[in-house]
């Protein structure tokens, strides 16, 4: 008797919904065991997860705003991949949308009035994240340069970039020599979701633009054209699909969600930039992507459930000794089943 | 002027460009075997960075140096085998594999790490590689000091690029790996199986790289922190294209790469009025410049990327 496996001809809707699910139950069931061999109970560390993102109305409010700037890098890791388009620069982008949010706010615009000044503000991150995500594209197809590679190199600089201006010309003297920049004006601050809490309506504005999103892939030429060029380049190229346009729309798509991701995490948490403003969310943002299948919608899930690990590991951290860690290491953990559970989902054994 | 002169002039300089270039040169040689059999291991920052944690863990709990290598290097392969199984028995993307073994890889680094340092602060340090000086070459003037009185591991870093140049272009080994690299099926059609092949320059490949990243805790620092890689391994990705996949031009690529960063380290306090992020870019943009310059002219190997299944074009 011989098993092989086939290729799948389409994908059952189960299977879609299962899959995330089975991939997130075995990317736990390995961080228990690292939990287990740290001498922790395993079920009662993952109960103070859960609790600690969860079990207070502070709590939950703090883990939907950890959300936000993620479900923006997910988006933007998401509709960059459905084009085969490797934007790894998510992190650059995000803290180029940051300061650029700070340095318009306190050098050039903050006279505004507030409903004029946010959604400037709000674009000016965006173009900035677009900036930066060009560079990568350009040298891709002008000279075929890997863009995994360059987009990567590009966090680096981008971020050396901030510090350099949060050093000098944007330093706030009002910090105590603590490299930070000025503060967007009172007014500039988004305005709270949620009175006594830090949620404000950048979570609504995400899931809009995850919903938005959805529909511009579905729905729209460009979005059908976004879907070819990642399927089959060649052969989107031969049916009369302008590649190059189409990956200039995309990554500025791609650029400007995480761009926003920066701005609206500056406008609606912090109001100012430092070096860590950002956790690493451009990173977790190719997981929420993959977590999410690559679907926009499924992007919003994948966002909750990753801050879900990230503020309820800090709690579980604080009462079993356990490193916070746990927490990436669990969302790593996550891309990996899920590769491999998409793997069994594109295929079925046969004999 | 006087000041660049007097910096290229100086010996601590070419000292410092063979320490800097170790764990590049370990680095890029594992990157370029992997993507002479046809895999892009995009694992190597994480891979490098528990390379750092384990050699370093390894020699604080007593093991001697040496071991502390060998297991840095074993746990690279470890990574290795996880990244080929992805990518080579399951043949999944190779860019979204790779990305997701370094973020495991350098998150569970850290997760040891804070397990055994629970708290922030100084972290503990070990005693780590001294310099070696070669014995009839280190008293040669300037070139002494400079070149030949390094720590061991560079030595081996050395020796190691020559010996894969001499597999991969002088033996039936090396013709194998190549040709997996190039062409699977012809590879295959040979008696070559494409699948042990790439299994193996995978898991040799990702031990080298966890070599480099424990020379930076073994020998270029004494203690181990997150985030100390620092995006080594992008640059060592885009080394193997600046050397067209070839070893000896990677050590050479390493080394000029590695003169520029000990280059611009010592204009940093030579220079005033430049903020010094814009001495700390310099690598990374030089990264990318060498990757434009030479993608057009290096010959990639023509079947990276491409996951192989039997009988399937």
């Amino acid at each position: 008797m011989i098993m092989r496996l086939e290729r799948r001809e389409h994908r059952p809707l189960y299977l879609m919904v299962l899959t995330p699910v089975l991939a997130v139950i075995a990317a736990l069931a390995l961080s228990g065991i690292l939990i287990a061999i740290a001498g922790a109970p395993v079920l009662d560390a993952y109960w103070r997860i859960l609790t600690g993102a969860f079990g207070s109305r502070l709590s939950a409010t703090e883990t939907l705003t950890r959300a936000t700037p993620l479900m923006l890098t997910g988006l933007a890791a998401a509709v960059a991949f459905r084009a085969r388009l490797w934007n790894i620069g998510a992190e650059g982008q995000f803290y180029l949308g940051a300061i650029a949010v700070a340095a318009a706010s306190s050098k050039l615009l903050g006279d505004l009035p507030a409903p004029v000044l946010i959604p400037t503000l709000l674009l000016v991150g965006a173009a900035a994240g677009m900036a930066l995500i060009l560079i990568p594209l350009w040298l891709r197809l002008r000279f075929s340069v890997d863009e995994v590679v360059t987009s990567l190199l590009l966090n680096f600089i981008a971020l050396l970039f901030v510090s350099m201006l949060i050093d000098g010309v944007l330093k706030d003297p009002l910090a105590f020599g603590w490299p930070q920049s000025q503060s967007v004006s009172d007014h500039a601050m988004l305005p709270k979701l949620v009175a006594r809490s830090r949620l404000h309506i950048g979570f609504a504005i995400a899931i809009v633009l995850a919903i938005i999103v959805h529909l511009i892939q579905s729905r729209t030429v460009f979005g059908l054209q976004s879907r070819a060029a990642g399927l089959n380049p060649a052969g989107a190229v031969f049916a009369g699909v302008p590649l190059g346009r189409t990956l200039v729309k995309v990554a500025c798509l791609s650029g400007g969600l995480a761009g926003l991701a920066g701005a609206i995490e500056v406008l609606g948490v912090k109001g100012y930039v430092t070096t860590d403003l950002s956790p690493g969310f451009g990173y977790a943002g190719i997981v929420v992507a993959m977590l999410a299948n690559l679907n926009p919608l499924g992007v919003i899930l994948a966002a909750i459930f990753t801050a879900t690990m990230f503020v309820g590991a800090d709690g579980m951290s604080r009462g079993l000794g356990i490193p916070t860690y746990i927490a990436d290491v669990t969302v790593a953990l996550s891309l990996l089943t899920m590769l491999i559970a998409l793997f069994f989902t594109q295929y079925r054994i046969r004999r | 002027m006087s000041v660049l002169f007097d910096i290229i002039a100086s010996v601590g300089l070419w000292g410092a460009v063979l320490r800097i270039a170790t764990p590049l040169i370990f680095g890029t040689l594992g990157a370029l075997l992997c993507e002479r059999a046809g895999v892009l291991n995009l694992g190597i920052e994480g891979i490098m960075t528990f390379g750092a944690m384990i050699g370093w863990l390894s020699v604080y709990h007593g093991a001697d140096l040496w071991t502390g290598l060998v297991i840095a290097a074993i746990t690279g392969g470890v990574f290795g085998l996880l990244h080929s199984g992805l990518t080579v028995t399951l043949g999944l993307s190779q860019h979204v594999a790779g990305l997701g073994v370094t973020l495991f890889a350098s998150s569970f680094s850290y997760y040891v790490f804070r397990l055994i340092v629970p708290t922030a602060g100084t972290p503990p340090t070990i005693a780590p590689f001294q310099p070696i000086a070669i014995p009839g070459l280190s008293t040669l003037p300037f070139i002494g000091p400079a070149f030949f009185t390094q720590t061991a591991p560079t030595y081996l870093a050395i020796l190691i690029a020559l010996v894969l140049a001499y597999i991969l272009f002088r033996t039936p080994l090396g013709l194998a790996i190549r040709m997996t690299g190039e062409n699977p099926h012809a590879a295959e059609a040979q008696g070559v199986n494409p699948m042990k092949v790439r299994y193996g320059a995978v898991i040799a490949g990702s031990a080298l790289m966890g070599m480099g990243g424990a020379f930076l805790t073994l020998s270029a620092f004494n203690s181990f922190f997150p985030t100390m890689v620092q995006g080594r391994g992008w640059i060592c990705i885009a080394l193997v294209v600046f050397a067209s996949w070839r070893p000896g031009r990677a050590l050479f690529g390493a080394l000029l790469f590695a003169f520029f960063d000990a280059f611009q380290l010592r204009l940093q306090t030579a220079v005033d009025g430049v903020p010094y992020q814009i001495f700390l870019m310099t690598p990374y943009v030089l990264s990318i410049v060498a990757l434009a310059v030479m993608a057009r002219r290096a010959r990639v190997p023509q079947a990276l990327m491409q996951p192989y299944r039997r009988g399937e074009r």
